[in-house]
């Protein structure tokens, strides 16, 4: 990759995505609308009475208080990486929208970074209704829980990077269950996100600090309610030194597959 | 860039892609204003070679220069000046008509302003206006086709690529693209076609170039290439006996036999075309003009590609 190849051309290819997005905006709001508040019943109705409280960082916390951080991370995770796989698939394979753009100025890094962009996009705009939701139930200290959106950016390029990889070696849309079901999902569901890292057994506790999720959701809870267990600063490292990693080997990937 | 030199400039073109080489040492130049079509079977080369020209695949051996840049360097500037319409319908389904033009503007950093006035002009042009808010998965496929030509114009560009632009059209909408094309030549523009239909070829191209298994075979203009390879005239007779097939061999008339069927070349109608009438003509003989379909199967052979 040449540093010409990559000009604020990406914009025009991202506003595209914009537009599209506009136009069902009241679907688009929905999911992130509804989903916490799914979570947060579930949870908080269902399951905080079996659990009680628990104890992060030093500190007792209702079962409730405890996810809601978790659920503007997995948010974050899932929109980008959902954007970059599927939705960047079906612009590339079935509408063939890269062909066309590849036939104007824009080069293949500026078409890729824009979707990428858009992905992480995507986060920012879910992670601030959901921001909302939360912050109606009181989950949210202020003016620090506003940091969540330059977070939410920041996970989406790290997600939405993994994803645009996966679109560049998968041979069909139907393969993205695995990294679906086997990267997404075990991410989602033991990086501290619904039960503290520390209650895992020591082995799991060091797995832990290699997903990109368990720092998002950590960091989610510093800037969301003043506490956190893991270093900041090396959580943030870890995050962009992540996005940035996969994000060369997005555009590998891409340049490979779409370039003959 | 000289204003006389040529608009393509293609230099010993070769494009392999692992052990199969699909474009070998092909070079030609376009000139300005010129209608250039690039003809072959399927499997020929010619998307490879179209995709060379707006550097979208990169060249394995040869040189391809277009506006007198080198397409490795220029690529950008090249592509800013081009419009490419593309084989396959790469219009954008989650747009509307009007918004696939004024979104593609953006991709060629065309202010709004111009891009809103240039979107117009163009929806008028190719009569599309009526339809501007419809969705693209309702159009029919010629106006589908009109509106990737569109598209391809928003930039005002100096060159246009079209692959294939006509295939699966009906005949109406078909003549509809020819004649805009007609209009865009004269406009002063330059175009290189492929397509598979050599009559909209013959009647569009100031010269072709016929190319197949990645070579080029010939080029030329359509006229001169019929009365080079296969005579003004063409007399095709069905069930013909072996005393004619003994007469055009002992003769050295160039033919062609077939199932059934002989196909003699011929620039001497008159006097070759009433011994074959008055002598040889047991069923049925259909005597007609050469043509480029002529030409085209007598290059390429008549088996099938794929």
């Amino acid at each position: 990759m040449k540093r010409s190849d990559l000009t604020f051309l990406f914009l025009p290819v991202w506003k595209r995505n914009l537009i599209v997005y506009r136009r069902i905006w009241k679907v688009n709001f929905m999911v992130p609308l509804l989903e916490p508040l799914f979570y947060l019943a579930a949870f908080g109705i269902g399951l905080s009475g079996l659990i009680g409280d628990v104890v992060y960082a030093g500190q007792e916390l209702s079962y409730i208080r405890f996810i809601a951080p978790a659920l503007l991370a997995t948010a974050m995770m899932f929109n980008a990486f959902f954007e970059t796989t599927y939705a960047s698939f079906v612009r590339m394979y079935y509408q063939k929208t890269f062909d066309a753009m590849l036939a104007t100025p824009l080069s293949l890094e500026e078409v890729i970074t824009a979707e990428i962009v858009w992905g992480a996009t995507k986060s920012m705009l879910a992670a601030a209704i959901i921001l909302g939701v939360i912050s109606a139930f009181g989950y949210a200290a202020y003016p620090w829980a506003l940091l969540v959106i330059p977070l939410a950016f920041l996970g989406g390029m790290v997600f939405g990077s993994a994803g645009m990889f996966f679109t560049g070696i998968t041979p069909s849309i139907d393969m993205f269950n695995l990294p679906f079901f086997l990267l997404v999902t075990p991410l989602f569901l033991f990086s501290g996100t619904f039960f503290p890292v520390s209650s895992l057994p020591a082995w799991g506790q060091y797995l832990a600090q290699v997903s990109p999720l368990y720092h998002l959701v950590e960091l989610t809870r510093l800037v969301t309610m003043g506490r956190m267990e893991s270093d900041p600063l090396l959580s943030l490292s870890y995050l962009a030194l992540f996005a940035v990693f996969f994000y060369f080997l997005s555009i590998r990937s891409m340049r490979k597959r779409l370039i003959k | 860039m000289k204003s006389d030199g040529p608009v393509i400039e293609a230099t010993g073109l070769g494009k392999k892609f692992g052990s199969f080489t699909a474009v070998d040492n092909v070079s030609f130049q376009v000139k300005k204003g010129e209608f250039f079509g690039l003809l072959g079977p399927n499997g020929a080369g010619k998307t490879s070679v179209i995709r060379m020209m707006y550097g979208f695949s990169p060249l394995s051996s040869g040189r391809m220069k277009v506006f007198g840049l080198d397409i490795e360097t220029g690529w950008r500037e090249i592509r800013s000046r081009m419009g490419v319409c593309q084989q396959e319908n790469t219009l954008d389904p989650d747009l509307t008509v009007e918004q696939n033009l004024l979104v593609f503007a953006g991709y060629y950093r065309m202010p709004r302003k111009k891009a809103a006035e240039r979107t117009r002009e163009l929806l008028d042009f190719f009569a599309l206006n009526h339809r501007k808010n419809a969705q693209v998965s309702q159009l029919s496929g010629g106006m589908a086709r009109r509106l990737m030509l569109a598209r391809a114009l928003i930039n005002e560009p100096g060159l246009i690529i079209l692959d294939e632009p006509t295939t699966g059209l009906d005949p109406q909408s078909r003549h509809q693209v020819w004649d805009k094309l007609r209009d865009l030549q004269a406009r002063g523009l330059t175009l290189v076609l492929t397509t598979h239909y050599m009559e909209e070829a013959a009647s569009l191209c100031h010269r072709i170039l016929i190319m197949d298994h990645g070579r080029i075979l010939v080029q030329g203009s359509p006229e001169g290439l019929i009365s080079e390879f296969a005579g003004t005239s063409v007399i095709e007779v069905e069930n013909p006996g072996p005393d004619l097939k003994g007469f055009v061999e002992q003769r050295g008339i160039s033919h062609e036999e077939l199932a059934g069927r002989l196909i003699i070349y011929t620039d001497d109608l008159n006097g070759l075309g009433r011994v074959i009438r008055q002598e040889f003509c047991p069923e049925k003989c259909l005597f007609r003009s050469g043509t480029l379909e002529d030409v085209f199967l007598r290059l390429t052979g008549r088996e099938l590609r794929e």
